[in-house]
């Protein structure tokens, strides 16, 4: 079995960003990088059930600058057979669909039972790749999985919704995108860090296609103003509170 | 033989270029990422049990032991052929940062994998590695080094714990109380010395359901409340012939050069505990209002933090800087050799000297920091409630265990005169021509280097020319006798320590070129200078009288006269603005 994870390397959302002059992309330096949160749960996923099968290789995929090639030693830490850079030559924004046609061309060439992904990266949050991606190979996509089951060439997943779960199934191959809840990732051990170096990343040059998307531009979102606090007892706190939501035309 | 600007203290006499010393901003990838999965393990398992740790929750505590095991975190420094990973040792004090976060289990951590583990990786024959060390690196095992006694603190070979042979000569009685034994209370194995027949000092393997050896109840300690620290009593236990650790009569070697290691870890903790403050003291800095704005906004407190900072940098420029000559010095070694484990052992005792610095000014910065964080709490601070109280405590042991920052002090000097008499170190004749020259040099008349700093490597060469000019002040009027002269020793240990500490941060703004570096230097190096003038005029007066009093005085003065003098107000708030938009330690790692 085949299973194909892919990984966004996304800036650490711990630490705010800032729009570049520009206002085309967000200031690149000094930005601490992570692993997309949601990939994290697709790899878990991924060497779980090749714990259990056996007969698994998982194969980590990145597209991205060249930081990508530290993601994908990560997921060769924590124990992926082996790994692909698909290398853009930019460090700025590449839209959904062009993510999504470069994936498909990459799992075209290379056969898969299984692609596992974050429901969405952290840093644009669009969460479309997948949709995209499953459309252009016309395999099934089940979103947003919480629990998942494999055997007899299918998969039995749950799936999160709003007000509940709802239990699918699909034959493979097929495109999972792994929610939170669905397993607690594992940390990379030393050992495992010291055999990602023996363990091969391939580089595939990636030219971009053209996009039905362009980036406008970006804006900071405006700084909050200052609140009021009312400090007075009750019950004038509350006629002071309605004359603030009259004057400022809320009521 | 090596270059001497690169052997255990030739820093004195040699200076080095900024591309030898080895830097933070030389980690590999890998060794970053062996960071990562220690930190991650701190943040994901250790801090959030951290209260039930620090209510001695053992069970909790051998839990996450074992965690570390399983992700290789107790095998660092553990040779491949037993268990281990044999990293190299910048990789092994990456990870004993990281843990530090956490003083209970960061000297847990550090007893088990140091003390509690290195003596068998060291001296243990054959057998004895196979048999404990897969164990030890797994966190199946936990051990413990039971050395202190009663009567026997920093007078260690003072032990009356006695080993007696049994007739038939295959085993031996162990008879006496260890005391402050960390990890006694949850510790399978304890390497204890002992004198064999009352005087030959020796160390043993004792495993702890050996008939005979009892635990005594946990002591009431100020801080690392979670960690556990028993004494040990031997009550005729018989441990036979192939527990005995190296050779009979030679524990010493052992007892005192594995002390070398614990010290270098203990700095190098003292960091990532300095790291944790600062972060604590500067998220709190920028919520607490006072007068209407958030107190990070003032400067009394953005010196503090700027300090906080500045004085965590430069222990990190130090303590990677040795983890940088340990390899050169490891690496070439072939781990198939049998000798191996002596080798390293060699390799690391080279730089006692520099191993000692590293305790005492990593454990002063830590107290510093810690003390400045309560300080910036407040009276929260000063309540349980916060944390800046814990780490308040906590962080008070590191100036004691591993030898007291005094004994520490007494060795620096006693180790850099015995090198010189031995002929080791050319100290001696550097010295005495260095306060020859001195006595006519006019350094306002030198030129200083070109480019950035150029006023500061002045200020580094003057200081270490102070450092040896005291060195043969003190040398002339006690010869051996020195020894003896605590007071002296101790201002030269500040003074050797202080120019390891500048050199250090020094050589890596110069490497790195990073403006913030240089202004870090720009502000610590006057400080650094004026510290040692101190120093000198410390003990200057002991030393000499009348006119050669009057002469060295004023070749000290003119000395650390500083030419140059930055606006350090300026430099400390910038560096604040840079610690406050960081959230902690702006100096990359």
């Amino acid at each position: 079995m085949k299973i194909v994870v892919f990984f966004k390397r996304v800036p650490d959302t711990g630490i705010p960003v800032q729009v570049n002059e520009t206002g085309n992309d967000i200031v690149r330096e000094n930005l601490n990088y992570v692993v997309n949160p949601y990939d994290e749960f697709a790899i878990e996923e991924a060497l779980r059930i090749k714990e259990k099968v056996g007969d698994a290789e998982i194969v980590a995929v990145s597209l991205g600058d060249d930081g990508a090639k530290e993601t994908l030693r990560n997921a060769l830490a924590l124990g992926a057979d082996r790994a692909v850079h698909l290398k853009v030559p930019t460090t700025a924004f590449v839209p959904p669909d062009v993510t999504a046609k470069a994936f498909h061309q990459f799992l075209s060439q290379e056969g898969f039972d299984l692609v596992l992904m974050g429901k969405e990266a952290v840093d644009d949050n669009f969460g479309v790749v997948p949709a995209y991606l499953a459309t252009l190979a016309g395999v099934p996509l089940l979103t947003y999985v919480v629990q998942l089951e494999i055997g007899d060439g299918k998969v039995k997943v749950h799936r999160e919704t709003d007000d509940g779960a709802v239990e699918v199934e699909a034959p493979m191959p097929c495109i999972l995108t792994t929610e939170k809840g669905l397993n607690e990732p594992r940390l990379p051990t030393l050992r495992g860090i010291m055999m990602a170096k023996r363990k091969p990343i391939d580089e595939v040059e990636v030219t971009l296609s053209d996009s039905a998307l362009s980036l406008d531009h970006m804006e900071m979102p405006p700084k909050k103003e200052a609140g009021v606090v009312i400090q007075d007892e009750f019950p004038k706190n509350v006629e002071r509170l309605l004359e603030i939501l009259r004057e400022k035309k809320v009521l | 033989m090596r270059e001497l600007k690169k052997q255990g203290g030739g820093f004195l006499l040699e200076d080095l270029q900024p591309s030898e010393i080895f830097t933070p901003e030389d980690f590999t990838e890998e060794q970053r990422m062996f960071g990562q999965t220690a930190e991650e393990f701190m943040d994901r398992e250790v801090l959030p049990n951290a209260e039930k740790i620090e209510q001695q929750d053992f069970h909790i505590l051998k839990t996450l032991m074992k965690k570390a095991g399983d992700l290789g975190l107790l095998s660092v420094d553990i040779p491949e052929a037993y268990g281990g990973l044999g990293l190299d040792k910048v990789s092994s004090m990456i990870i004993a940062e990281k843990l530090a976060k956490q003083g209970s289990f960061s000297v847990t951590w550090g007893a088990h994998t140091g003390i509690g583990t290195l003596p068998i990786v060291f001296f243990g024959t054959e057998d004895q590695r196979q048999r404990y060390l897969p164990g030890l690196a797994s966190g199946d095992l936990i051990g413990a080094y039971a050395l202190t006694e009663p009567g026997a603190g920093s007078d260690a070979m003072n032990i009356q714990t006695k080993a007696v042979p049994t007739p038939d000569g295959s085993s031996f009685v162990l008879t006496g109380n260890k005391q402050f034994i960390t990890n006694a209370g949850i510790a399978d194995l304890f390497i204890v010395f002992a004198k064999v027949e009352g005087e030959h000092f020796t160390a043993f393997i004792v495993e702890r359901d050996t008939p005979g050896l009892s635990i005594g109840p946990e002591e009431h300690k100020l801080g690392i409340k979670g960690s556990s620290t028993c004494s040990v009593t031997f009550d005729g236990v018989k441990v036979s012939q192939d527990q005995v650790l190296g050779e009979i009569g030679k524990g010493h070697r052992i007892a005192f050069g594995i002390l070398n290691i614990g010290r270098y870890k203990l700095g190098v903790g003292a960091i990532g505990a300095s790291k944790e403050a600062l972060k604590i003291a500067t998220q709190y800095a920028k919520e607490r209002v006072q007068f209407g704005k958030p107190i990070a906004e003032f400067g009394l407190i953005q010196e503090k933090l700027a300090w906080m900072a500045l004085r965590t940098f430069v222990t990190e420029s130090m303590a990677y800087r040795l983890a940088g000559l340990f390899d050169e010095i490891l690496q070439p070694l072939n781990p198939q050799d049998p000798s191996y484990p002596q080798q390293i052992w060699k390799g690391i005792a080279e730089y006692a000297v520099e191993c000692s610095i590293l305790k005492v000014y990593g454990s002063e910065t830590l107290d510093f920091v810690a003390d400045e964080t309560v300080q910036i709490f407040g009276g929260y601070g000063y309540t349980s409630e916060y944390p800046a109280e814990q780490i308040y405590r906590d962080s008070r042991i590191n100036r004691i265990f591993e030898g007291t920052n005094e004994i520490n002090r007494l060795l620096i000097p006693g180790m850099l005169m015995r090198w010189a008499l031995k002929g080791k170190l050319p100290l001696i004749p550097k010295a005495a021509a260095t306060l020859k020259e001195s006595l006519t040099l006019m350094p306002s008349r030198l030129s200083r280097p070109e480019g950035p700093l150029g006023e500061e490597i002045h200020m580094l060469s003057m200081a270490k020319r102070l450092t040896l000019v005291l060195s043969a002040v003190a040398a002339n009027r006690f010869k051996e006798q020195l020894r003896e002269e605590q007071e002296v020793l101790a201002a030269l240990a500040n003074m050797v320590m202080e120019v390891y500490a500048f050199e250090s941060a020094l050589l890596r703004a110069l490497k790195t070129k990073s403006p913030l570096m240089e202004d870090a230097v720009r502000l610590y190096a006057p400080a650094a200078l004026r510290s040692m003038e101190e120093q000198a005029y410390h003990v200057l007066p002991y030393l000499a009288a009348g006119d050669e009093l009057r002469t060295l005085l004023s070749t000290v003065r003119k000395l650390a006269k500083l030419s140059v003098l930055p606006d350090r107000i300026q430099l400390q708030r910038s560096l604040a603005k840079k610690v406050i938009e960081k959230g902690g330690y702006p100096f990359g790692t």
